[in-house]
């Protein structure tokens, strides 16, 4: 840190370690936070299983293949969590579950957000006429409760994995954009931005290579905490028919199909909401510790 | 004041013509015909075209839109397709159950989540302090209806204290009513005791702990009044986000409310319905969040000196 004070001299060199310094302080911030390291883990922990016991269970064999004999059976030997109705080893469901579960957060709020950073820092950036048309645009769409829109783009175009990211992009990223919005709208005004301008630097290298960084911090804290609402979210359009579609082991339909069974078999129910509390847990507690990390001042 | 709200209201206009013309929009792609909708998957073909000449479904799409919106400036915003009712009626015919839940969903939030969040902040880093931090964490992790269904499994199902479906007596409310304010219950925890430690640091709450006042007097009479506020919004907020939201919820109780309502209608390709409802949802919406922040000018008196500064 003392260095990069009298180095003023340099400026790229020293743009690189400052950068890296504050990453670092990031990270060693984050390493300190029990809950958030926790749901690392706990996030590292899904991700393995998904990955390596999505590989050692076939899917065609024990996650949509029927096998009436073995049907609702509880906790055994050879099936650790029971079976559902139709006789699948709701174990193989679990874990290829969260291989869905997962990939539809993460990519939801991936294009989602790219989708919501650039049209919130071109309206932040530019402000005024531009700033102000692009967001009543946006007000349009934030009006519309997200679960009702949802649903009805996906009445639209069909159940699946594509056809609900791109209902649930439609529905989200007018959201995000006003968040990225709110982000990018201090910055603007601010002298490395006017310095920038002043050198020629084109509008779209200025939000590249300027704004953006600077106000990645909170749109990554927001970001995490939406992929936990999105896996929940998710999981709810799976519940009323209009998501992940069965026989896929989408664990809101692993929920929505237990449902008739749970009276006498309340495992089915219990799992899967286990699951999905789990993964959204770890979501939520790393984007809990990278906004302390990112900002001391707002603990509490 | 009154050309701020006049001006709000007036801003809705467009607001409402933008959400028409993407939800019309929507239901133009949506799988369906209409007219065979209404009379049955088994009406001969000539019958089916001549509902569609008749019904004007043979017009180019823009031509039908802005017919819809004459229409629906006039008052008349159609008939079901399945019911033939006027949709007005249908809606104001399920709107007062979803109204229950959501009333009693916000009070029980507020109820509980208030005094969580404030003896969480009054007694930082206690045991009942990290309790309800857990707890909201839970809650902010579980999905409303797992929990919902959770709660039916055991208050319903396994003790059979409270009824598992319906809404005919005050008891179908209970259940659904815990599962909403579940929901809500994590955001207001956590902000109720952010706002409470941040005003319990400020200069009026010292001197007023240095004059001598009894701490529930600080705490109930200096520090809450102050926390309150953005508390007011994340109510109104959640408001018109549970109009909406209460639909899963209300599946999963079976709940004849408009939650219910709308999904049916989405799944039919009823277009009159889906598009009253949702419009009649989100100006409800945009009114409830209208009253929150004329509210925020009135409890908060350096807003208003703000307001009436900036309005010159």
């Amino acid at each position: 840190m003392k260095k990069m004070n009298t180095t003023a001299a340099a400026p790229a060199p020293e743009a690189a370690v400052k950068q890296r310094s504050q990453l670092a302080t990031v990270w060693m911030r984050f390493r300190r936070n029990s809950r958030a390291m926790f749901g690392l883990i706990l996030l590292i922990v899904i991700i393995l299983i998904a990955i390596f016991g999505g590989l050692a269970i076939d899917y065609d064999t024990y996650v949509v293949k029927q096998n009436m004999t073995d049907r609702l059976q509880g906790f055994t030997g050879t099936h650790p969590l029971g079976t559902d109705h139709y006789g699948r080893d709701i174990l193989a469901r679990i874990v290829h579950g969260a291989r869905i579960s997962l990939s539809m957060g993460v990519s939801i709020i991936f294009v989602a957000f790219g989708m919501g950073m650039i049209i919130g820092a071109v309206a932040g950036y530019f402000g005024g006429r531009v700033d102000n048309l692009i967001m009543r645009v946006m007000d349009i769409f934030i009006a519309i409760p997200y679960t009702l829109f949802a649903i009805c783009i996906v009445a639209a175009l069909g159940t699946g994995f594509g056809n609900l990211l791109i209902a649930m992009t439609i529905a989200l990223a007018p959201r995000f954009s006003r968040v990225v919005r709110s982000a990018v709208l201090p910055l603007k005004n601010q002298e490395y931005i006017e310095a920038a301008r002043a050198c020629g630097t084109s509008h779209l290298r200025i939000i590249r290579k300027h704004v953006l960084p600077n106000a990645i911090g909170p749109i990554i804290v927001h970001a995490t905490l939406e992929i936990a609402n999105t896996i929940k979210a998710v999981a709810g359009l799976s519940f009323i028919g209009l998501g992940i579609q069965a026989p896929a082991p989408e664990w809101g339909a692993m929920l929505s199909e237990g449902k008739t069974y749970m009276r006498e078999f309340p495992h089915l129910v219990i799992i899967p909401g286990i699951a999905i509390v789990l993964a959204a847990m770890s979501f939520n507690l790393i984007g809990d510790g990278l906004r302390d990390a990112l900002d001391p001042r707002l603990k509490n | 004041m009154l050309r701020y709200i006049g001006k709000r209201i007036f801003w809705m206009i467009p607001v409402i013509l933008g959400i028409s013309f993407i939800l019309y929009s929507i239901m133009e792609i949506t799988p369906g015909d209409p007219a065979v909708i209404i009379l049955g998957e088994n009406a001969p073909p000539e019958q089916v075209e001549a509902l569609r000449e008749e019904m004007g479904l043979n017009r180019p799409f823009l031509v039908r839109y802005a017919d819809y919106v004459l229409d629906a400036v006039r008052g008349d915003f159609g008939s079901s397709y399945r019911t033939k009712l006027p949709v007005f009626d249908e809606i104001l015919e399920r709107f007062p159950t979803t109204l229950r839940l959501t009333v009693g969903g916000i009070c029980l939030m507020v109820l509980i989540g208030l005094p969580v969040g404030i003896v969480s902040a009054v007694k930082q880093y206690s045991p009942a302090d990290n309790i309800s931090m857990i707890l909201a964490l839970v809650l902010n992790s579980m999905p409303n209806f797992w929990l919902g269904i959770m709660l039916m499994l055991l208050f319903a199902l396994q003790l059979g204290w409270l009824p598992s479906t319906g809404a005919s007596t005050w008891k179908h409310f209970i259940l659904p009513c815990i599962t909403l304010a579940a929901g809500m219950m994590a955001s207001l925890i956590r902000m109720t005791r952010s706002n409470m430690l941040e005003v319990i640091r400020q200069d009026y709450i010292r001197m007023a702990q240095s004059k001598g006042a009894t701490e529930k007097r600080v705490i109930l009479n200096h520090a809450l009044r102050n926390a309150l506020l953005p508390v007011i919004t994340i109510i109104g907020l959640d408001f018109s986000a549970l109009l909406g939201g209460t639909l899963i919820i209300e599946q999963v109780f079976a709940v004849p409310g408009l939650g219910t309502l709308i999904i049916t209608a989405v799944r039919g390709k009823d277009v009159p319905l889906v598009m009253a409802s949702i419009l009649f949802v989100a100006l409800l919406g945009g009114f409830i969040n209208l009253i929150v922040d004329v509210l925020y000018v009135y409890v908060d008196p350096r807003l208003k000196s703000q307001f009436v500064r900036s309005a010159r």
